[in-house]
């Protein structure tokens, strides 16, 4: 990767213009949004030291079904932060890695529907299964 | 020929060779012993990564794939997951890693978009404040956790987990 400048139809840069830089700004938006996800859910799990009632209540919303489809989001921001994060790992350590960065963003892309076909399918079973209505 | 030709390898006359470490001081953005922790914190982003893709993957495993799902979580599945030690420390593991691993992230983003310095400053103290907040936290919530409370009476609250009663009476 010699260019410079990303020309319309060129192949970019490793960073900039095209894939490079697309997959970049997705990593850094789930990573924002993991981590306040995280923030909140240290808060929520602590309620265990306030009381039982006070756990159950809370955590009961993440059994409501629009919750359901906040996980679904949340699990994807997770997967794909997780499989481009170990690609930038393989584009920085593997000898090959930014030779076939390209290809490695379109195999985080290809696991990533993938993996969240299986996931969506199995959480949305589970659910309408024990759910007792609104 | 063993004998070198000083000439022939020096470069251009009176021509310092770029970044030979001459720079005047006013273009340099930081301090040099700043680089060693920025490779330090590269490092780290790159192997608590590679780490967390296991810890965060089985904890959705176990919480939201197996067993009830979804559904089963609540006061008394915590309490049975963390009456096992290796899941006390599994937790303890991936919040340390997980909020290292964020907050440092966090830190790269701040001093990517905010330009003024006393911005960046009050932006990293709320950041580093919060982090310490939730890490301690979360830390204390792991150990000082008690699954069998009992009432005044004694007797054990009804969303205690079943083998609280093995334990109690
Ligand atoms: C919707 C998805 C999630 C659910 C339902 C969930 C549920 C739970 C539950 C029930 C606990 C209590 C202990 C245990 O089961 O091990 C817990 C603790 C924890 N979870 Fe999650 N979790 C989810 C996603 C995540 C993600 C994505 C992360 C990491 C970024 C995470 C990090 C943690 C940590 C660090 C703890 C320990 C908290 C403490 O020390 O007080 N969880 N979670
Ligand atoms: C699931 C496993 C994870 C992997 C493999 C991973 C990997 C990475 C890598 C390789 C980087 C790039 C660091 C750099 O450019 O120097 C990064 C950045 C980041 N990560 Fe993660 N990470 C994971 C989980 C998390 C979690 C749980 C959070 C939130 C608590 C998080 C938040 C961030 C943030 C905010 C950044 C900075 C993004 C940027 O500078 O654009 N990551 N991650």
């Amino acid at each position: 990767m010699t260019q410079t400048k990303s020309t319309p139809g060129g192949r970019g840069t490793l960073y900039k213009g095209r894939e490079g830089m697309w997959s970049w700004v997705g990593h850094r938006i789930t990573g924002v949004g993991i981590f306040f996800f995280l923030l909140v859910h240290v808060l929520d799990t602590s309620l265990v030291r306030v009381s039982p009632e006070a756990y159950n209540a809370v955590i009961g919303a993440y059994k409501h079904p629009i919750m359901i489809l906040g996980e679904i989001g949340l699990v994807g921001a997770i997967v794909f932060h997780a499989f481009n994060g170990l690609r930038i790992i393989l584009v920085d350590f593997w000898k090959q890695g930014t030779r076939y960065h390209r290809q490695m963003l379109w195999a985080v892309l290809i696991l990533w529907l993938v993996t969240m076909v299986a996931f969506s399918v199995r959480h949305l079973m589970i659910f309408f299964e024990g759910w007792e209505g609104f | 020929m063993t004998a070198t030709n000083s000439e022939a390898t020096l470069p251009a006359q009176g021509i310092e060779a770029p970044r030979s470490g001459r720079i005047d001081p006013k273009y340099l953005r930081s301090n040099p012993s700043k680089g060693a922790f920025e490779m330090w914190a590269w490092l780290f982003m790159r192997i608590s990564g590679a780490a967390l893709v296991i810890l965060i993957f089985v904890h959705l495993w176990t919480n939201l794939m197996v067993g009830d799902g979804i559904h089963q979580i609540d006061f008394a599945f915590v309490a049975g997951k963390w009456a096992n030690p290796v899941w006390q420390f599994w937790d303890l593991t991936m919040l340390w890693l997980a909020m290292l691993h964020g907050t440092n992230g966090m830190r790269t983003i701040i001093n990517d978009y905010a330009e003024k310095d006393s911005t960046r400053l009050a932006l990293k103290s709320i950041l580093y404040l919060a982090a310490a907040v939730i890490i301690i936290l979360g830390t204390l919530v792991i150990f000082t956790f008690e699954p069998c409370l009992v009432d005044e009476s004694g007797a054990l609250l009804e969303y205690a987990p079943s083998f609280c009663e093995t334990v109690v009476n």
